[in-house]
């Protein structure tokens, strides 16, 4: 931490402190690599898009992130905490939107954040007033007394944000947290979780393959096969591509010629 | 991470447990329809054939009913045991694990919590049982059903631990049907739950070898001792053992450093 504020140190109070900053992180399984050297920061209030294809690694580079299991080479930080060394300091400043569907099927809205809550040790009452406040900005306030089996593919996404912010993190991660949602949720999924980042100053690393997600402004850390081809401002790497748009720059880059797809907004 | 920080954690996991259990109305009456259908089908057809002497901790002749609810007790607690593992495979593939294991507090702290969750549940089974049995006549002193309490604890938790464990090593719930076979009825049936071991002496002192090794056995001891107030030192001594090697396994197996976790995905598909 200190060293990184040395190198940055600009901003007072330790703000430059990296959100999250992945450094030199390879893992295998077996003999086949998932992560080759990978290396990224994001920044605090940083809308980050890790972009790559089915199978690129994000999966198992959020599964590093969380602790699922440990990282054998590298290390990641969450603002400075070594997620292997002290992982309670680390998991207690994020969030995670996982890409599978985590909630508890047959409890009610309100019964799955109070869950969750109380694995983050918060007290019953602190949690109850934070998990309606979440829910009524993410409109389903009144769904809190429903079964989670009664809510729709998007209604339990934004349940899942609900859950993933009742703690307070400060690192939100979205693991392909659009994936079965109409184009309508997609939006207003997104809409939400960039108004984070305004509002709250909260960093995010959002991994998909869709990239009609990504905007201008975001980081965009392109992952294929396990390696970082890019990691810029999408406009930067458009750029530095001499491509007209990112899908042109992600095909160049990627090598994954071929697929035509024009209009397609999926990774090719 | 505080105290009571630790202190909420366990009653959120607890509190889940239990409505999750009370949601599953059919598990609780599947949970006691099998222990009363051995006490009192299995039991009365085989009060006449089985002969039993007088043995501690009973002071008089007693019953096959009276003889075999111990281990129906034990049993309770071997099928909870074998359901948390099964609820455990089947969260890690839908992925509600991964709610329990992003939580700051320490992994082997949120595997304890867990575990000491599915006892609970196993408790309020047992209890049940044995006052439904209790009210066809077949009963304890009074007494016992407190003090049979701790070890009804202990119990639950080695064989809580035991499924924990098995849950680390089991890659897809298919593979769960195999714990049905080749747990759950050898561990069952080569103990001292249906027939007193010097009976199985007679017949083959193998079997009756493999009887006395068996963890099972001495679960049923301890809570059959304890449930007459008096305490088996030989089966607490083995159960609290088993307990600790089991969850220090299983601790071991759900270790992200180490364990199934980290090697899970490397696996041939």
């Amino acid at each position: 931490m200190s060293t990184a504020e040395a190198i940055a140190g600009t901003t007072p109070e330790g703000a430059a402190t990296p959100a999250l900053a992945v450094e030199g992180v390879s893992h295998s399984f077996g003999k086949r690599r998932a992560l080759d050297e990978v290396s990224f920061t994001v920044a605090a209030g940083e809308f980050a898009v890790l972009l790559g294809q089915n199978g690129a690694g994000k999966t198992t580079l959020f599964s590093l992130v969380t602790r699922l299991y440990d990282n054998r080479s590298g290390a990641i930080r969450i603002f400075g905490h070594e997620v292997r060394r002290r992982p309670s300091e680390a998991l207690a400043r994020i969030g995670v939107v996982f890409q599978q569907r985590t909630l508890d099927l047959d409890l009610s809205v309100t019964q799955n954040l109070l869950y969750h809550a109380a694995l983050h040790g918060m007290p019953r009452a602190e949690a109850r007033a934070r998990g309606s406040a979440e829910l009524a900005r993410l409109d389903l306030a009144e769904r809190a007394r429903d079964k989670v089996r009664q809510l729709s593919g998007g209604q339990l996404r934004r349940v899942e944000i609900a859950r993933a912010l009742l703690h307070e993190p400060k690192l939100l991660l979205l693991d392909e947290p659009t994936v079965g949602l109409d184009i309508g949720s997609r939006q207003s999924l997104l809409n939400h979780v960039r108004g984070l980042v305004r509002e709250q100053n909260l960093g995010i690393l959002w991994a998909t393959h869709l990239i009609d997600e990504v905007a201008e402004d975001d980081r965009v850390i392109l992952l294929h096969q396990g390696k970082v081809l890019a990691n810029d401002r999408a406009e930067a790497v458009v750029r530095q591509s001499g491509t007209a748009d990112l899908k042109a720059a992600f095909t160049a880059l990627t090598g994954a010629g071929g697929t035509g797809g024009e209009g397609q907004e999926r990774a090719p | 991470m505080t105290a009571v920080q630790y202190l909420r954690c366990l009653r959120g996991i607890v509190w889940r447990e239990a409505l999750r259990f009370l949601h599953q109305r059919e598990r609780f009456v599947a949970a006691l329809v099998r222990p009363l259908v051995w006490l009192f089908i299995f039991a009365a057809g085989f009060r006449a054939v089985l002969g039993l002497s007088i043995m501690p901790p009973y002071e008089t002749y007693v019953l096959y009913e009276v003889y075999i609810t111990p281990g129906l007790i034990a049993m309770i607690q071997l099928f909870n045991g074998m359901q948390s593992s099964l609820s455990m495979v089947y969260d890690r593939e839908m992925g509600n694990m991964r709610t329990l294991l992003i939580s700051p507090l320490p992994r082997w702290y949120l595997l304890s919590c867990k575990l000491l969750a599915g006892v609970c549940v196993s408790l309020l089974q047992v209890y049940v049982f044995l006052l439904i049995a209790w009210s066809w006549g077949i009963d304890a002193p009074l007494l016992g059903y407190l003090t049979v309490l701790p070890a009804l604890v202990l119990s639950g938790l080695m064989l809580g631990a035991l499924g924990m464990l098995l849950s680390s090593f089991i890659k897809q719930l298919e593979n769960f049907a195999g714990i049905m076979n080749f747990v759950i009825f050898p561990m069952f049936f080569a103990s001292s739950a249906l027939y007193p071991l010097w009976r199985m002496r007679e017949s083959s002192l193998l079997l009756y070898q493999i009887c006395s090794f068996n963890p099972f056995t001495h679960a049923v001891e301890l809570i059959r001792f304890a449930l007459y107030g008096e305490v088996n030192l030989l089966a607490l001594a083995v159960v609290a053992g088993c307990t600790l090697l089991f969850m220090g396994l299983a601790i071991y197996g759900y270790d992200p450093g180490r364990g199934m976790m980290a090697r899970r995905r490397g696996a041939p598909a």
